[in-house]
């Protein structure tokens, strides 16, 4: 065997998932020198940069010039972008091993865990990340539907996604018409009924999984009031006593949230409520099946073993009246066939990103995985830079010891006619600067950052003309 | 960050030794699988103690017939464990404040792995190096917010 890795073999890798680990692998595989390496990235959808696209709010552009980067990625010569072509549908992974020595899968976390209480399936309780697809335009969710007639929302989870989610119900439309929100979530959020909104968190204020600059920005929002119960922004005994060790953030974060307790209504038309110390029992719905009231409970803290503060149930319950509510108790990832997956914590079992078979615990040959899919939907999307940097020096240790696939085809044109022969057209990085170039002139036109393209025949339409 | 992701990307193979095989075997053990602790586990399989290269060290201080004595004479018996859904943060306070370096995790009753303080750097260094070049990203952008 010719050895892999030169400018007439060169090492071939399929990335699975463009997305921000996906884009740091491939920076990371590129600043190898000693390997010549070439690199396919396939995404399920026309339009690459994954989360970045579709889950950073639409009212956070600046998070989003991160695609820069990505961009100057794309533009290496070894590097092609597959858009539209989805793993189990077009190509299965016993394919890729025939045309690739090394497969990443960086595919993220699609979906949110549900709350497991009764009523959890009612008409009106959601998963918080179908919402956040919806407005930010993902073509798969463009058809749900939000019963935005409801004044009264929960939103469960006090995460980002909870935060972006409460956070778009209560702006104002002069606010979202600066943004690149779908155009169908503009106009339904604007006729929205939702006057009230609550963020329901299980532990208090210094264990938010939010940022001290996300809740700051929550009190200052154009229409909307923001509040926190004054009992609840009190920190409890054990909170107080590890607030001692806690970051400069973390003690602003507790900051921001106990001045919002002291504030007094301002007459906006309408009201944000953040909880602490609660967590959602049951949902009881109406003869219709549609929610309208949540059950909670209130919880009291205590110190496990290893010093984490962890909630408890009291017996104090109450029971808020609301006609929608949101789940966001954590992102997970959803199993790729043919790919290990570890059930209980939604990612690809793996050894520093080297996928291990979940029961020998052994690797698998040329299979490797990055990002929230590796480690679980933790951190920021520069998290994913380290981490795909692991996932990648071990790519390059094996095949340097030529631990690899063999592939019968391991050519970019193999690829390109295995796809045609299949009818499978994909979008390449080229088309979609066409398509961004579209959304962008769109978005010019009416005073917005981009208005995007939300439905895959229309983008490959608008690439057609 | 929950300890979860910490044993999200490791293998999850359990090293163990039983609480009457000699120090002489545990030795061997750290030093083939590189590795700073052993879980020591008694006659049912249950989790009796940790045996740590200090717990060693302190006993070669003043035993120098400790290779052939069992584990379990040497070992740490106070076992601090973690659960999956604990804090990062919390954990590296705990593990600093009552110096020790590896912590067994225990789900449900169950034995599922261990980390160790160079765990806990590592994922709060990227953790770290994340929010700077995230950071970074958004303050060299051009536009407003």
């Amino acid at each position: 065997m010719s050895p892999i890795g030169t400018a007439t073999q060169p090492l071939r890798v399929a990335i699975v998932g463009a997305g921000p680990a996906g884009f740091y692998a491939a920076e990371r595989l590129f600043k190898e020198t000693e390997l010549v390496i070439e690199v396919d990235m396939f995404d399920r959808l026309p339009t690459p940069y994954g989360l970045v696209r579709n889950g950073v709010a639409p009212d956070h552009q600046k998070i989003k010039s991160v695609t820069a980067v990505f961009d100057r990625v794309a533009g290496n010569p070894r590097f092609r972008f597959l858009g539209n072509i989805e793993l189990g549908r077009d190509v299965t992974v016993d394919d890729l091993k025939e045309y690739y020595h090394e497969i990443l899968f960086s595919t993220g976390a699609q979906t949110d865990r549900p709350l497991g209480i009764p009523g959890d399936d009612l008409a009106g309780s959601y998963p918080a990340t179908e919402f956040v697809a919806w407005y930010n335009g993902h073509p798969d969710y463009r058809e749900c539907e939000f019963d935005l007639s409801q004044e009264r929302v929960a939103v469960v989870g006090v995460g980002n996604v909870a935060v972006d989610v409460a956070r778009i119900l209560c702006r104002t439309r002069e606010e979202l018409m600066k943004t690149d929100i779908a155009d169908y979530a503009l106009e339904a959020l604007s006729n929205s009924q939702v006057k009230e909104v609550y963020i329901l968190g299980r532990r208090g204020p210094a264990q938010a999984a939010f940022t001290a600059p996300e809740v700051k920005e929550l009190g200052e929002l154009a229409d909307c009031d923001t509040f926190v119960l004054p009992e609840e922004a009190e920190l409890d005994s054990l909170s107080l006593a590890a607030m001692a060790n806690a970051d400069r953030a973390d003690v602003r974060k507790v900051e921001i949230i106990q001045e919002l307790s002291h504030r007094q209504p301002s007459g906006k038309s309408k009201r944000l409520i953040l909880r602490f110390l609660v967590s959602p029992t049951e949902l009881i719905g109406d003869e219709h099946g549609h929610v309208r009231q949540m059950k909670l409970v209130h919880n009291e803290l205590y110190a496990t073993e290893a010093g984490s503060l962890r909630p408890r149930a009291t017996d104090r319950t109450e029971t808020l009246d609301v006609g929608m509510v949101f789940r966001s108790i954590g992102y997970r990832g959803v199993p790729l066939p043919g790919v290990p997956f570890h059930e209980s914590w939604g990612v690809i079992p793996n050894n520093g990103g080297r996928v291990i078979d979940i029961t020998t615990k052994e690797p698998l040959l040329g299979e490797y995985t990055a990002g929230w899919i590796k480690r679980g939907p933790t951190g920021v999307i520069g998290t994913n830079k380290p981490d795909a940097a692991e996932t990648v020096e071990n790519m390059l240790e094996d095949a340097r010891a030529g631990r690899t696939l063999e592939p019968s085809h391991p050519t970019a044109e193999a690829v390109t006619s295995m796809l045609d022969e299949r009818q499978c057209r994909p979008v390449s990085f080229d088309d979609w600067k066409r398509l961004d170039e579209f959304e962008l002139n769109r978005g010019k036109a009416e005073g917005r950052p981009r208005v995007k393209f939300t439905r895959i025949e229309d983008m490959l339409a608008a690439l057609r003309s | 960050m929950k300890v979860r992701n910490i044993l999200a990307t490791k293998k999850g193979h359990l090293i163990t030794i039983d609480a009457e095989q000699p120090v002489r075997k545990a030795i061997a053990m750290l030093v083939d699988n590189r590795i700073g602790a052993l879980l020591v586990m008694d006659s049912t399989g249950k989790l009796a103690g940790i045996l740590s290269e200090r717990d060693i060290m302190r006993t070669a201080a003043t035993d120098e017939a400790l290779f052939d004595r069992p584990v379990t004479d040497i070992m740490t018996r106070e076992v601090v464990v973690g659960m999956p859904q604990d804090d990062v943060i919390a954990v590296a306070h705990t593990m600093l404040e009552k110096r020790f370096r590896h912590l067994p995790i225990m789900d449900e009753g169950q034995l599922i792995g261990i980390i160790s303080i160079g765990d806990v750097l590592k994922i709060q260094r990227d953790a770290y190096r994340g929010e700077v070049d995230t950071l970074e990203t958004r303050i060299i952008a051009k536009g407003e917010e």
